[in-house]
């Protein structure tokens, strides 16, 4: 599904330049749930902004589902970004002014789905995600937990072939991320592709692969034994 | 067309109604310009419409010759030598000038701007006495209170009827009594009473303290033979005033041995001239209001995109988020030029509303005080589109600014957790 070779970024500062990535091989299969995980500054943020097109790389190749990702303007980094790509932020992201269910459905406006199609599917999403009954609420009248469960159906309504988490769970509590986690796996347990930044253990235990990212390079790149998340809840 | 994405419209809605307070005060930029601007025009028609009823009933391309004396020696002739037309004159002028489509030669007893005794059972008036033709109606048409003004026939016949002002009317009569069939004693000669005017628009050259009686009952009554005072000349719509004027002077300069060079012997007023410099000077004040129109209403925009400038910062994560879920340059371009674009239109409703509620107001103050020359102030349909044609381009020529602004918001930036 993603296919990186030697993937090189520096970000310049001034005059001089930090090397964040320093070549990095990396792979992952359809249906694979990885946890990006390293100490503050290592890169995980990078790595994911490049796999989602929201930053672009200096060296080495990209290719996602079989497309060569290079040399892409705005537009087509953005229409990119729309078809095979969602996305969950720590601080959740949604359009403060728009209701849940409007936030769901906003990935599909861009795709230019029609506005009653657009809401049946961000109920059925937002269904799945079990906040129904929250559909008409702003952001302001929902929890932690709610905001990024509201956030992952809105990553997941436009069917991307990746799921890209930018630490998930650090804006919230232990509880709280476990029900994430849960409704992670659960998306994961259907075939979809997801792969999380993360400094918490607990939480990569519960991946079934753990990248470890240091100074830009990969230390240590394992299969794990998935602790359910369930068992917590 | 992008325009008529409803969805599009959904979201700017979505965003203006976010702060409405806000979004009310940066349209008052433009609120205040739609208003001076429909204002300055409205004025400007009232004014218009004011000049129009001052000249009522004065044909715009008209023209009047009157003979005075010669100031140039020529032909054997000596100066100072007065110029009098006769009824000749009338007919080779028709026959000559093709620009002429009617000439009124006109008379008044006892000389020109003379008044004469005129008597009604004990009552007198001191009153102008006119001998005219129909045509003259065409050149400075009068209102008509009651009954009628002279005609072909009362001319062919040489009938002995007349015509009276308002006010002569006032000074012969007992108020109430109908005018028309009673007969009134100018110099021993009774005439019939056929209708009595007032005059049309706030000014007339004969006042209305006047009698007109027929050209030709004048000559016979008064033995005036074919003497012609002066003359009015109505000119053909598709010339202009000036041109057949010199044509009509050279005619008349040839026929009474006045030297081509003699700029006193014959008097003239081309009544167009007033007309000509009337319509420059409303054009001028159009032109004006336009102008201040324009500059308060790119002020009132340049706010408008100012506040946009802000959002637009303020907005920058939620704009990240949009790129980073899908949204291109251009819809987020389109978002703002539109949010632009829906900001000034309703101002510009909203502006339009108050200044038509103004002008109906000023309407209404104004309509009772008749001596001043401002009349229906209105703005016509060309004018409102205009400005709210210039209005859409300034929005969104200024809307480009803040919409470049938002383009440039890269997701990645917008995004960082801090
Ligand atoms: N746009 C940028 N310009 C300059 N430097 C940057 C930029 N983005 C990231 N960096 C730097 O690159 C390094 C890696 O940043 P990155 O955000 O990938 O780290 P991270 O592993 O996600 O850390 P954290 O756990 O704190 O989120 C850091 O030193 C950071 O300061
Ligand atoms: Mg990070």
């Amino acid at each position: 599904m993603i296919e990186i070779k030697n993937l090189h970024k520096s970000y310049k500062m001034g005059s001089n330049s930090l090397h964040v990535l320093k070549g990095i091989d990396f792979s992952v299969e359809e249906g694979e749930l990885v946890a990006i995980m390293g100490s503050s500054g290592s890169g995980k943020s990078t790595l994911l902004n490049i796999l989602g097109m929201l930053d672009e790389l200096d060296e080495g190749s990209y290719d996602l589902d079989g497309v060569p990702i290079k040399n892409l303007n705005e537009t087509k980094a953005a229409n990119y970004r729309n078809k095979f790509l969602g996305f969950v932020f720590q601080s959740f992201n949604l359009i403060n002014y728009k209701n849940a269910m409007e936030n769901v459905a906003l990935p599909l406006y861009y795709q230019k789905m029609v506005r009653k199609e657009r809401q049946e599917k961000a109920l059925k999403y937002l269904d799945q995600v079990g906040l129904k009954e929250w559909a008409t609420h702003l952001p302001s009248e929902l929890s932690g937990g709610q905001k990024q469960r509201v956030a992952i159906a809105r990553a997941m309504v436009g069917e991307p072939k990746v799921l890209l988490a930018d630490e998930p769970t650090g804006a919230l509590d232990s509880k709280t991320s476990y029900e994430v986690m849960d409704l992670i796996q659960k998306i994961n347990d259907k075939g979809n592709t997801i792969l999380i930044v993360t400094h918490e253990s607990d939480i990569a235990d519960m991946c079934k692969r753990i990248v470890h990212l240091k100074d830009g390079v990969i230390l240590e790149d394992k299969k794990v034994e998935q602790v359910r998340a369930s068992e917590y809840v | 067309m992008w325009l008529l994405d409803i969805d599009l419209w959904r979201e700017v809605i979505s965003t203006l109604t976010k702060n409405v307070l806000r979004t009310v005060l940066t349209t008052l930029g433009v609120i205040f310009s739609i208003i001076i601007l429909i204002m300055l025009l409205g004025s400007t028609t009232g004014m218009i419409n004011g000049f129009s009823r001052v000249f009522a009933g004065k044909a715009s391309n008209s023209l009047f010759v009157w003979g005075q004396t010669t100031s140039v020696p020529y032909n054997g002739f000596e100066r100072g030598r007065r110029v009098k037309y006769e009824m000749d004159d009338i007919t080779m002028l028709k026959s000559q000038v093709k620009e002429i489509e009617a000439i009124a030669p006109r008379i008044e007893l006892g000389g020109f701007q003379q008044t004469v005794t005129v008597k009604r059972a004990g009552n007198t008036s001191g009153s102008r006495v006119f001998g005219d033709f129909a045509s003259i109606d065409k050149i400075n048409r009068k209102k008509i209170i009651e009954g009628r003004f002279i005609n072909k026939n009362d001319i062919n016949q040489s009938k002995k009827v007349c015509v009276i002002g308002l006010e002569t009317y006032e000074l012969l009569f007992k108020p109430g009594i109908s005018a028309v069939g009673k007969e009134i004693n100018i110099n021993n000669i009774y005439f019939t009473v056929v209708g009595v005017y007032e005059k049309n628009g706030d000014f007339d050259f004969d006042g209305e303290n006047a009698v007109i009686i027929p050209f030709t009952a004048f000559q016979k009554s008064f033995n005036s033979g074919d003497r012609v005072d002066w003359m009015a000349i109505l000119i053909d719509s598709k010339y202009t005033v000036a041109k057949a004027e010199g044509q009509i002077k050279e005619l008349l300069k040839r026929k009474y041995d006045i030297s081509p060079k003699d700029t006193r012997a014959i008097g003239s007023f081309d009544f167009s001239q007033i007309f000509t410099a009337l319509s420059a000077f409303t054009t001028v004040l159009q032109g004006f209001a336009f102008f201040v129109g324009i500059f308060t209403m790119l002020a009132g925009v340049i706010a408008i995109s100012n506040i946009l400038l802000i959002t637009v910062k303020e907005r920058t994560k939620e704009i990240g988020v949009r790129r980073a879920l899908g949204a291109t340059p251009k819809i987020i371009k389109r978002q703002i030029i539109l949010e632009s674009i829906v900001l000034t239109t309703i101002a510009g409703v909203i502006g339009f509303i108050i200044a038509v509620g103004m002008l109906y107001y000023l309407n209404t103050e104004v309509a009772g005080k008749s001596d001043v020359p401002f009349v229906n102030p209105t703005v016509s349909m060309t004018q409102v589109v205009i400005s709210f044609t210039l209005m859409t381009i300034l929005s969104i020529l200024i809307g480009l600014i803040p919409a470049k602004r938002a383009v440039k918001i890269k997701p990645i930036e917008a995004l960082r957790e801090d």
